[in-house]
């Protein structure tokens, strides 16, 4: 599937030429890998020859270090991987859990973890927003996209008592109830939202120079966004509809409306718009669910200590960045035996090359801003 | 009309009646270096809290408000900060061209500003070719740049100084042709002259279309020129970190700092002579009450009003547009502006040999 480009096919292309080319370093410090990625650009002038990722700066060994914790403390340390949408990655582990467990969940509980979920979404997606503009060059847009993540950050702190790695799921459902004050300030931040998204298109999407700057650049096939493995909004850029709450839906996703985002461009326009597209489904979902949270428990009633069963397990959810996949290898006792992390920031790096071939620098952060990359994601 | 011409004229004449010949001249020459050294750090405080407060108000903050009332104290106390930090020179660099880069850029905006008028009779030099000598200075000014990135022995600075010299090759151009669209309609390329000319309407008013979009030309051109955002390639803080001041420190990169902002007004001020008129108040033909109640705002208000205004326009840019790539920068440049401006100047001439302007 593995589709070679022009460079490529060149005899020598990729390798530094002794006279013409620079090799730099952007990275492990620099203000657009947001975080310690370290990427080695072979340049010819300002064109990019090739990009190589090193990874590892931030490698943490999290999934070495779940090993030596119980199947309900494991959950709190995937918060650290994808910061930004930790509420789903502790979403997926509980998912896997409770497949192993065969802890059935109750309906309330579904409906706050799916409204978490989607709070979460739209708040990495706003980050994204803002972020990936001040990469392109704009910065007032950052401190727009800060002022409506504010009041998702302000009801996360509410209900789940910490802003960003909350950790509020356990097996079995949530941790405690919503706040009383939740339903309010979420109606609250939908009124404000759906005012200021449209803000956020005149502000950014419309723009001639954006434009410009995101069109035709960095270009995915559908064909290479699946050998490359990416998932999320890259790969749905590219027409590849990899939507997990639809194509797998898990907690309540069947029963709600709403659309799986895609778009043909391939481009860095495409990922833009399917991001700023999601944002409004996000929207509408809790728009959805935030009257109907149905009463009763938000919690199953499961044992102290949990024991998974002898065998393998696996589940998936869908984060902001893609397709995360847990898999869990149990031999029976409290601890995991094996437990591997699929992350969709990984997969999508490593198009990286590939997109970033034969464009300049200023394209280079374009393409690694709409991959919306978290390190700590990718090195775990 | 208060005016600065008499304050001057007093001044020389007390001098040459009081010393012996060459004194008069170098006491002058002392004090308007001072008067221009002071005003370049002024206008580099003044600027750059304008920007803060500016970007603060576009970007829902509240800017710095700490030090000092208002926060007005905040940028002299980093200045003085940059003052005590060490001037660091890098291991490989060249030391040489390493320390004169930002002398050379500051030295450019203090020179640039001679011919400037600030208000009635306030101008340094009334030098023949006024027009000609700031395209002409304006242009060294790359140099500066260049020295800086070469002598950095720093990959980002290097490709940053690459940037800004194609960038500040091809927008002279294009500013070269608007103002030229001016010099075109005044016939000198003297200062006062200009100015002189625009009494009874300035030029944006009087040349009809034409001078209209050579005057939205210059703006482009000049925010490229002093490496303004959306037109910040040299800099491109997410792509080359500081792009050609990446390695200084302390003062020295303070004086590329200040010098970015001194051009700024220099380019502003330019604008405002050229094509708003100057110090020249604002007057409608022959409404005497209204051209009489204009006269009595003084002229150095005028001239700072309409070169801070000009200056809020380009951080309004800074702002709001996010920044252009390379080859996109160019072809704007290569593939509408010039051909524009080209087209445009040739309007204006006949313009100016039918005389069809007011």
């Amino acid at each position: 599937m593995y589709r070679e480009t022009e460079i490529l096919k060149q005899p020598g292309a990729g390798e530094p030429d002794v006279f013409g080319d620079m090799i730099i370093n952007i990275g492990p410090q620099h203000p657009s890998t947001h975080g310690v990625l370290h990427l080695v650009i072979t340049l010819n002038g300002e064109t990019i020859k090739k990009v190589e990722p090193h990874l590892g700066y931030i490698h943490r060994s999290i999934e070495k270090m779940c090993e030596s914790l119980s199947f309900r403390q494991f959950i709190y340390v995937t918060s650290k991987m994808d910061y930004l949408s930790s509420h789903i990655n502790n979403h997926g582990c509980c998912l896997c859990v409770e497949k192993g467990m065969q802890i059935e969940v109750p309906a309330r509980a579904q409906v706050i973890r799916v409204l978490m979920d989607e709070l979460t979404r739209l708040a990495s997606h706003q980050l994204w927003w803002g972020a990936g503009a001040m990469d392109i060059g704009a910065l007032t847009p950052f401190f727009h996209a800060f002022r409506e993540r504010e009041m998702i950050n302000d009801i996360m702190e509410e209900t789940c008592g910490t802003r960003l790695t909350m950790n509020y799921m356990v097996p079995g459902g949530v941790m405690v109830d919503v706040h009383p004050n939740f339903q309010g300030r979420v109606h609250e931040f939908i009124k404000h939202f759906k005012t200021k998204i449209d803000e956020y298109d005149e502000l950014l999407t419309g723009n001639v120079i954006f434009q410009n700057r995101v069109k035709g650049v960095g270009y995915l096939s559908k064909e290479d966004a699946i050998s490359y493995g990416c998932t999320g909004p890259t790969a749905r850029g590219s027409g590849v509809s990899c939507d997990i709450r639809k194509l797998y839906p898990y907690e309540v996703y069947s029963k709600l409306q709403f659309d799986e985002v895609t778009e043909t461009g391939g481009d860095c326009l495409a990922r833009y718009l399917v991001r700023m597209k999601e944002m409004r489904q996000s929207l509408s979902i809790v728009e959805q669910l935030i009257d109907n949270i149905p009463e009763g428990d938000v919690q199953a009633k499961t044992k102290a200590v949990l024991k998974l069963p002898k065998g393998e397990y696996f589940s998936r959810v869908e984060t902001a960045r893609g397709e995360f996949g847990v898999y869990i290898v149990s031999e029976g006792g409290t601890t995991p035996y094996r437990i591997k992390f699929r992350s969709p920031g990984y997969s999508n790096l490593s198009a990286l090359d590939h997109m970033a071939r034969g464009g300049k620098i200023g394209d280079l952060v374009a393409i690694m801003a709409m991959i919306d990359l978290v390190i700590p994601d990718i090195d775990r | 009309m208060p005016s600065l011409e008499n304050i001057a004229n007093n001044i020389h004449q007390w001098l040459n009646n009081n010393f012996g010949a060459p004194w008069p001249m170098l006491i002058e020459f002392a004090i308007v270096g001072l008067c221009i050294i002071g005003l370049f750090a002024m206008l580099g405080l003044v600027l750059i809290m304008m920007e803060r407060k500016v970007s603060a108000w576009m970007q829902l903050r509240l800017g710095p408000n700490r030090v000092g009332p208002v926060g007005m104290f905040q940028t002299a106390a980093d200045t003085l900060k940059l003052i005590v930090k060490e001037g660091m020179t890098p291991a490989g660099a060249d030391k040489f061209l390493f320390n004169l880069a930002p002398f050379i850029v500051m030295i450019i905006a203090m020179v640039i500003m001679a011919p400037l008028m600030f208000a009635k009779g306030l101008q340094m030099w009334d030098v023949n070719i006024g027009v000609l000598f700031f395209t002409a200075i304006s242009s060294v000014s790359v140099i500066g740049i260049l020295m800086a990135g070469w002598a950095s022995n720093n990959k980002y600075s290097l490709l940053g100084a690459m940037r800004s010299g194609a960038q500040i090759v091809s927008y002279e151009l294009s500013a070269g042709f608007a103002i030229l669209a001016i010099v075109i309609l005044t016939g000198d390329l003297k200062i006062s002259t200009i100015v002189n000319s625009q009494a009874d309407g300035w030029w944006i008013f009087k040349g009809h279309l034409p001078i209209w979009i050579a005057f939205v030309i210059f703006m482009i051109a000049v925010t490229a020129e002093t490496n303004r955002a959306p037109f910040d390639l040299a800099e491109a803080e997410s792509e080359l970190t500081a792009g050609f001041h990446t390695e200084y420190s302390g003062m020295k990169f303070a004086l590329f700092f200040l010098a970015e902002y001194v051009n700024i007004f220099v380019v502003c001020a330019l604008g405002a002579t050229l094509f708003l008129g100057g110090w020249q108040p604002l007057h409608f033909g022959t409404d005497t009450q209204f051209n009489q109640w204009m006269d009595y705002i003084p002229s150095s208000l005028w001239f700072m009003g309409k070169t801070f205004f000009l200056i809020f326009v380009i951080m309004w840019f800074r702002w709001t547009f996010p920044r252009l790539r390379i080859d996109q920068l160019l072809n704007l440049e290569w593939k509408y502006l010039l051909p524009i401006s080209m087209i445009n100047l040739l309007l204006v001439t006949l313009m100016a040999i039918m005389g069809w302007h007011f």
